[in-house]
């Protein structure tokens, strides 16, 4: 019989709708699989019982006739979403045991179209993180390894959880975010697709804030096209989140084609970058082939202000966190570490609730922010963030998206690049700028490196226009006809 | 003009700012849905926003926007039609945010101004600098228990305005009469009901002293002067306090102080060493709020008639003095009550008796204008029979004190109690025989030049008659039967 754990979306819904199995099975056969792969660590927390009862309603819905669109699928939940009875971590210590009276919108969506819900998938600490070695519940492991060598690889960050769930076939999609690259970066590393919609697409509400300017939710899948079910879904205007935009959400799924004929895709010259391995710069110039072949025109556009990126990146955003995570003091839930002096509470609850990664981040923000500072980095990343979105903007006049490599390795070894954040803060490089810009960024795997680890595709979109980034990314999708596994699936 | 105020070695000026920090009259909070209300059990009026629960997010409330604006017209002062919410961030236990959604930069109120009515009778114009919207912080409760502190998070998000006025204010009195102006104003819009009670207003006061003519000395900020008494008393208090410390040959430390009520002083809160830095950024929950000129024009339209424009339509059109006028503004429900009560009467007549006797009664009983016994309706019908003579002012008074007690009407008092003036001049001069009769001495006494005792016979005479007499009618034949006039 099928694996049912290794179709995509798109076929189980109709397995589903043909009653070709029954979404119990198909959430049992992922629960089992969840079983056998934890030593992936991709959740913190599995709601089998939950699973189970939902996707029993699944099946009735789909009984009577008026299943959702998203009916008996089985997905994973970044631990950054609150959901309503479940605990939701942030995998920090800060919040381990706090169990949300309240659903978040997004997973709220989900549930309401029919998802099924198989536990809480692990994260870099707050989402601060390329590489998920900074959550408090352990690393995650990449399902993916190097030819003939069994070192443990690092997913990708921060929804390392997400996509090792989904890579690994133990959720068939999943929630994640993204504040520098958080959904791209690991699903490159991971093999599969991931989509960062625009600013405002999707509601920020009950998603634990990291960046509240940069942070916007969206799916990760191993299709485009489950990755557009997934989106249509979480998007969406909510009169909670006065960031979210009141526009119409696209059937994003309906419109999905693999065609780019008449399209003009930019490539970005400031993101060929020195040292970018030899392997991205081919997958690149391939990826500008298929396109070609398949009737695009590309040209080569100028994003002048690139460099300034990832600098402009590490202040806006560890500012906001700073500012975001005061919330967590110990006094109204979450760990409390007492003392019988308040600000010696602060700190000790403080200092043990959060990991390095986010106490460097708090401090850093809290640098840029002080008086005296703030001119030289927060007021002067602010005009850099104009400059950049100025940069898109010029480069869009010209060409309607723009291919880029997702990120500038494949997946490395856990323990590489911790000596030096600033180094794991370059795993950001290609992704960053869209969040700078509120920009939609999708990434597709597309081929296997010389040690068999997968590689990404980033398309770079307009405001607002998802849907050619998808449809790009199905071109590429389909040119490449990526196929490969993690070895043992 | 400024008082000045004596020192050992000569004068000093006293140079005032004020901040006010306004509640607005409002269902909800500023950023949530929660109950604005005042009291309520502790931490029953908090939603998930103003307990700063993991994801939450804050939506702006219109009508708090609107309020604000309402109140900058009230103002007299320029509405920004673009202003940007800032988190100040600190740590405290009442804050759960770990910040306080507040405006820095760009205030949605700029530069207006309001006048001022000293005890003199003068007029002062003082400057608002500008008027913000922000969030109120919870409460902390230290007095529960050995070791612990409480937190009430009732108040936690519910919308306040700052309203910081120029350093234009000179003296403990003119901080007094701008606290009650400003109060004034606020209540008139509606935006604040200013119960300070309830602390819906408080204000940080921020005092310094100089030689006349001299630039501006360091300032201190006084913080917790939560009345028009301890506006008072705070200012008094520091303005001694730093005169004492500069002719005593020390400086003046920018610092932020405590008024403490009970000691009647104020006390070293924290140095501008120990300042916080608030680390002040642009909300990135919140986009940046633009009203529209139309919603401004709008709301313009609604504004009702402000103290200062009452108070001179009453001088004008009534012909009240200015001190009677801005007693009667004092209170809008106070000078609605004036005016329905004068349409068509004797407005200055009207105005003495709800200034003398209603306002006085009221005052006593610790009742106020909404509770009163006697309608502005009821005060005109005594004035109709003062103005037509059924009764005497003398009477009113008597049957005002009834209608006071009893909330009847003066014409059902004086019908059922006879109270109706005599005017018939017969039966007056036999009454006036009489008494002429009665005290034979005093008429000798009176012809013989003892002026004073006109006033005894008079008196004599009233009282034979219950009071009811005419006294016009009185004098008149008094005078003539005792042969003076």
């Amino acid at each position: 019989m099928t694996n049912l754990t290794h179709l995509t979306i798109d076929a189980a819904r109709a397995g589903l709708k043909k009653k070709e199995f029954s979404a119990v099975e198909l959430t049992q056969a992922h629960l089992s699989a969840m079983e056998k792969g934890r030593k992936l660590n991709a959740y913190i927390v599995e709601t089998p019982e939950l699973a189970l009862q939902q996707a029993k309603q699944s099946d009735a819905k789909y009984a009577a006739g008026s299943p959702g669109p998203l009916e008996g699928i089985p997905l994973g939940i970044k631990d950054l979403f609150c959901t309503k009875g479940v605990q939701t971590t942030a995998a920090s210590k800060i919040l381990e045991g706090f169990i949300p009276p309240y659903e978040s919108t997004v997973t709220a969506q989900l549930f309401r179209d029919g998802a099924v819900m198989l536990g809480k998938t692990n994260l870099d600490e707050f989402a601060m993180g390329s590489s998920n070695t900074t959550s408090a519940f352990g690393n995650v492991i990449n399902p993916w390894k190097r030819k003939g060598d069994k070192t443990d690889l690092v997913p990708g960050g921060s929804s390392g959880g997400s996509v090792a769930a989904v890579a690994g076939r133990i959720a068939m999609g999943a929630t994640a975010t993204d504040t520098g690259g958080s959904i791209r970066q690991p699903a490159a590393f991971t093999g599969i697709a991931g989509i960062k919609p625009t600013y405002g697409r999707c509601s920020r509400w009950g998603i634990v804030a990291f960046a509240s300017s940069l942070d916007q939710a969206g799916p990760v899948a191993r299709t485009v096209k489950d990755c557009a079910h997934l989106l249509k879904s979480m998007c969406g205007h909510d009169p909670k989140d006065s960031t979210s935009a009141n526009m119409p959400v696209p059937d994003f799924v309906g419109a999905l084609k693999p065609d780019v004929k008449g399209l003009k895709i930019g490539i970005p010259k400031e993101y060929r970058m020195d040292g970018m391995p030899a392997e991205i710069e081919k997958l690149w110039q391939q990826g500008i082939d298929w396109l070609k072949a398949a009737g695009a025109e590309t040209v080569e556009v100028s994003l002048p202000h690139t460099k300034y990126a990832l600098p402009t990146y590490y202040i806006i955003a560890p500012a906001e966190a700073s500012s975001n995570l005061a919330r967590y003091d110990g006094v109204r839930y979450g760990l409390r570490v007492p003392d019988d002096n308040l600000i010696a509470q602060y700190e000790k609850t403080r200092a043990a609730g959060f990991g390095a990664e986010v106490r460097r981040r708090i401090l850093v923000g809290t640098y840029v922010l002080s008086s005296g500072y703030y001119d030289a980095y927060y007021i002067k990343a602010q005009k850099l963030r104009r400059l950049i979105v100025q940069d898109f903007l010029s480069a869009y006049e010209k060409v309607d998206a723009l291919l880029t490599p997702t990120a500038p390795s494949a997946a490395f070894a856990i323990g590489e690049n911790e000596d030096d954040p600033i180094k794991m803060y370059l795993n950001d490089v290609f992704t960053v700028t869209a969040n700078i810009a509120g920009l939609p960024g999708l990434s597709v795997p597309v081929g296997l490196d010389a040690q068999g680890l997968p590689l990404g595709l980033q398309v770079l979109g307009k405001a607002w226009d998802e849907q050619t980034v998808l449809n790009i990314g199905a071109a590429l999708e389909e040119a490449a006809g990526f196929k490969a596994m993690p070895e043992g699936l | 003009m400024a008082s000045l105020v004596e020192g050992k070695t000569g004068s000093w000026e006293v140079v005032i700012g004020m901040e006010v920090h306004a509640q607005i009259t409002a269902h909800s909070k500023l950023f949530s849905g929660a109950s604005a209300a005042f009291g309520g059990e502790p931490n029953a009026h908090v939603s998930l926003v103003d307990a700063a629960m993991p994801g939450m997010l804050p939506v702006l409330n219109e009508f708090c926007v609107e309020q604000a604006i309402r109140t900058g017209l009230g103002l007299n002062a320029q509405v920004n039609e673009t202003s940007v919410f800032e988190r100040k961030n600190y740590f405290y236990p009442d804050l759960p945010q770990g910040y306080q959604i507040s405006q820095f930069q760009h205030p949605i109120v700029g530069k207006g101004e309001i006048e001022i009515d000293l005890p003199d009778g003068s007029v002062k114009t003082i400057g608002i600098t500008r008027l913000h919207l922000e969030q109120d912080a919870g409460k902390s409760i230290h007095d529960q228990h050995p070791t612990k502190s409480y937190v009430d998070l009732n108040r936690s998000g519910c919308a306040l305005m700052e309203i910081v006025s120029e350093p234009d204010i000179r003296s403990a009195d003119e901080a007094c009469a701008y606290w009650a102006k400003l109060r004034m104003i606020l209540r008139y819009l509606g935006t604040c009901d200013g119960n300070m009670e309830e602390g819906s207003m408080r204000a940080d006061v921020n005092v310094s002293v100089r030689k006349p003519g001299a630039p501006l000395g360091t300032r201190c900020e006084i913080k917790n002067v939560n009345s028009i008494k301890a506006v008072q008393m705070a200012v008094d208090y520091e303005v001694q306090r730093q005169i004492e410390i500069i002719e005593g040959g020390g400086k003046i430390d920018q610092e932020t102080r405590l008024w403490d009520p009970a000691k009647g002083a104020t006390r070293s809160m924290r140095s501008k060493e120990e300042a916080h830095d608030y680390r002040y950024f642009p909300d990135p929950d919140l986009l940046p709020l633009h009203v529209g000129a139309d919603w401004i024009a709008n709301i313009k339209q609604t504004l009702p008639e402000l103290p200062d424009q009452k108070k001179h339509r009453f001088m004008e059109d009534y012909g009240l003095n200015a001190y009677d006028s801005s007693v009667l503004i004092a209170e809008r429900e106070r000078a609605d009550f004036f005016e329905s009560g004068a349409k068509g009467r004797d407005a200055k007549l009207v105005a003495n008796w709800i200034l003398n006797e209603l306002l006085g009664l009221l005052n006593k009983d610790g009742k106020d204008l909404s509770s009163s016994p006697v309608t502005a309706a009821q005060i005109g019908g005594l004035i109709d029979l003062i103005t037509d003579n059924t009764i005497s002012g003398k009477i009113a008074k008597d049957v005002f004190a009834q209608m006071y007690a009893s909330g009847k009407d003066a014409a059902a008092i004086v019908e059922t109690q006879g109270l109706r003036q005599v005017t018939d001049t017969a039966a007056i001069e036999k009454i006036i025989d009489e008494v002429l009769a009665e005290n034979p001495d005093n008429v000798a006494a009176y012809r013989s030049g003892k002026d004073k005792l006109f006033g005894f016979f008079v008196g004599q005479v009233m009282k034979k008659m219950g009071g009811k007499a005419n006294p016009s009618a009185v004098n008149d034949i008094l005078k003539s039967k005792l042969g003076r006039s």
